[in-house]
């Protein structure tokens, strides 16, 4: 299953994207409309969204319950969590983490954008702008998600005028400038009608962009992953214990980022030995590389003590070592806030380790970006730059250049909830 | 090798063994609940690779209602045997002859299959239990957590999941409660059906097209026998079926088909318009929210 993608029959390139907007911005009709023209919507579902919606008496066939799952979102017509859709083409295979862009469900946002190839954020071509757009940029881009989209809806309802059009999509580029966004596409659509979705639309000459689907078919996302940097977190020792395999040792885990080859010298960290990769394998036999995101096991030439949370890199590049961690920190906990002083657990790579908030720089308001440095704690959905110190040095990467080694999580061990995200500064 | 790309299917393949490796890694007792069918069957293939060339190193379990098709227990039976595995049975006759469950009066065992699943974990302290379940199967299912927390009386609580981030999954739990895992999560039903293709995994013959006499209940085929009995006034006929998802003899429906290898099957799949569990499963039709309903109790 390690073969490279030309090799292998099945050439589907996988691409994870986050959707951003209201149900009032057409959003769950753009999805559905990806959905039934790429033949992803059965009839049965189609059958049973058309009965509940008839039964309510609704106009249309309301498309957002086929993406609202839950009882209660159905009852109350309001997405509460990130459903996952998946649609498939010649050229690639798609999830969908479609989030709910309301602001109590920012926590929802950043879920759906951490894992994200690409952020779709859609905008009402009559309305322009809103406070929610900028959010759901200025989040998208604070996970550091590699592409952004911006679909600006609802143009048959503006007589499809190019002037609407680029008076968005100026407002929005000057905004974007503030913000890290490495690659922008700004595409004009109707969802209901299906301008710009699938096909180009007719109605839009002055349009040279190629349409939403097309563009989401062949944007270019191998050269997203970071190749450079050797970071193997050890995930699980495998140890046979039989006979055919006695003195086998093997450190298994997914590359989080670079390229390993046997033969290469490698660091193992925190203890600072060094050795070299004997050899890394599957259960589909050895490989002469691997790269992320594959899931291998390397065995090293020398015998040396490596356990779970430890991580292989090459010695002249190693990730910082380091008790006191600088991050934005998204807090998610409805029952307590983040506190200066509290202590939790938190999770990175695959180690554990217990932290204590030593300082709440500031709280930043995520829709005008303001800095608030009197904050001294953080509450459900804020965003913050906090200071903490760690039970024990975590190996880790600025987010910015290593989404794998710069993202942590946040867990209150009273109950064993997950209670925030961090990102490293 | 040059250009570092994998496929989607390789890309699915390595996060669902680093899902079991987290798990093997972090939790106290895990177990797989292998059901003898094909995403079970998928998920038992994906825990060795995961750890070869170590043995997988957790038990299975099936929740054996006592009306499964003769032909999944005889695969399931083989399958363990090859392995090596443990399995443990917790059986739905047993705790229906012990008075722990009983039986509703339409003769179906899907619903008490929970208190029995949930009495075996307790039994063996089992924290982590491996699914088979998809987000693509069904709409409570899409919004599911990879990692998913049930309570002590193994309850999901869709509103107030745990947030997951990135690879970072938490799968730490106070006793008596439970994680379940779903390493298919972002599988589809075509990526498990070419992935059983490509790496050649065998399955039990229901899921291949043959000759079996059956009754139209519904719109859908059941086949006839010990557990599907005729109706009055129901006519049996012979029909070409096979089983695109296979539960209980008595609630699982047959699909039209005359697919006999897993291309053709593949094929099938590829060009159908309706959902695997809307074309199969009686179960799933008792209301909008049957199964969300389901799992709030502890279901799979």
């Amino acid at each position: 299953m390690t073969d490279t993608l030309t090799s292998r029959e099945d050439t589907h390139e996988l691409l994870r994207f986050a959707t951003a907007g209201s149900v009032d911005d057409g959003k769950s009709t753009l999805i559905g409309r990806l959905l039934f023209d790429s033949k992803s919507l059965f009839d049965d579902q189609w059958d049973a969204v058309e009965a509940v919606s008839a039964g309510r008496g609704d106009e249309y066939t309301d498309l957002a319950l086929l993406t609202d799952g839950l009882r209660s979102e159905r009852e109350q017509g309001i997405t509460i969590d990130v459903a996952y859709r998946y649609f498939a083409t010649p050229e690639r295979k798609f999830i969908i983490a479609d989030t709910p862009g309301h602001i109590q469900y920012t926590r929802n946002m950043v879920t759906g954008a951490s894992t994200a190839d690409l952020a779709l954020i859609l905008v009402d071509a009559r309305k322009g702008l809103v406070e929610q757009s900028r959010r759901h940029a200025f989040l998208c881009s604070l996970l550091r998600v590699p592409h952004m989209v911006l679909c600006v809806n609802k143009m048959d309802l503006v007589d499809y005028d190019e002037a609407v059009f680029k008076r968005i999509e100026n407002e929005f580029k000057a905004f974007a400038t503030k913000l890290e966004v490495p690659d922008l596409t700004v595409v004009p659509i109707s969802a209901l009608k299906g301008d710009n979705v699938v096909h180009r639309s007719e109605h839009m000459p002055w349009f040279q962009g190629p349409s939403l689907l097309h563009h989401l078919e062949k944007v270019h996302i191998a050269s997203d992953r970071n190749l450079v940097d050797v970071r193997f977190p050890v995930q699980h020792v495998i140890r046979p214990h039989s006979s055919d395999n006695h003195d086998y040792r093997g450190y298994a885990g997914q590359i989080a980022s670079g390229v390993m080859k046997p033969g290469d010298e490698v660091m193992v960290l925190p203890s600072g030995f060094t050795s070299r990769i004997a050899s890394i394998e599957t259960a589909d036999g050895p490989l002469d590389e691997a790269f992320p995101p594959l899931s291998v096991t390397v065995r090293l030439e020398d015998e040396l003590d490596v356990s779970r949370g430890d991580m292989l890199c090459r010695p002249g590049n190693q990730p910082r070592v380091s008790q006191d961690i600088e991050a934005m920190v998204c807090w998610m906990d409805e029952a307590r806030p983040l506190r200066l002083r509290g202590k939790y657990a938190i999770k990175h790579t695959t180690s554990d380790a217990r932290a204590v908030v030593k300082d709440v720089q500031y709280q930043l308001d995520v829709n005008t970006l303001h800095r608030d440095e009197s904050a001294n704690e953080l509450k459900l959905n804020e965003i913050g730059r906090v200071t903490l110190r760690t039970t024990k040095p975590l190996l880790c990467d600025d987010y910015r250049r290593n989404r794998a080694t710069g993202g942590f999580i946040i867990i209150d061990e009273s109950d064993n909830r997950t209670v925030g995200a961090g990102i490293i500064v | 090798m040059s250009d570092y790309r994998i496929s989607h299917t390789a890309a699915l393949e390595a996060e669902a063994i680093f899902i079991f490796r987290e798990v093997a890694a972090t939790c106290q007792r895990p177990v797989l609940l292998f059901s003898g069918g094909k995403d079970s069957i998928v998920m038992l293939h994906l825990a060795q690779k995961a750890f070869a060339p170590a043995p997988v190193p957790f038990p299975v379990m099936h929740v054996d209602t006592g009306q499964n098709f003769a032909e999944v227990i005889d695969y399931r039976d083989r399958r363990v045997a090859e392995t090596g595995v443990q399995l443990i049975v917790a059986s739905v006759q047993d705790a229906i002859d012990r008075g722990m469950v009983t039986e509703p009066p339409d003769g179906t065992r899907n619903r008490i299959q929970t208190p029995v699943l949930l009495e075996a974990a307790e039994k063996y302290q089992f924290d982590a239990l491996f699914g088979g379940a998809r987000r693509d199967e069904e709409k409570a299912r899409a919004k599911e957590r990879v990692f998913s927390f049930r309570d002590d009386f193994g309850q999901w609580d869709p509103k107030n999941q745990r947030p997951e981030l990135w690879n970072l999954y938490n799968g730490r739990v106070h006793p008596g409660e439970q994680i379940r895992v779903f390493p298919l999560s972002n599988w589809t039903e075509l990526d498990v059906w070419r992935y059983i293709g490509t790496e050649a995994i065998p399955l039990p013959e229901v899921y291949f097209a043959s000759e079996r006499e059956v009754v139209d209940r519904g719109g859908m085929l059941y086949a006839v026998n010990e557990f599907v009995q005729v109706r009055d006034g129901e006519e049996v006929f012979k029909e070409t079926v096979r089983y695109r998802t296979v539960g209980d003899a008595n609630l699982t429906a047959g699909v039209r088909s005359g697919a006999t290898t897993i291309e053709e099957i593949i094929a099938e799949v590829e060009s159908s318009r309706i959902t695997e569990r809307g074309a199969t499963r009686g179960d799933d039709k008792t209301s909008e929210a049957a199964m969300e309903d389901r799992k709030r109790e502890g279901y799979f």
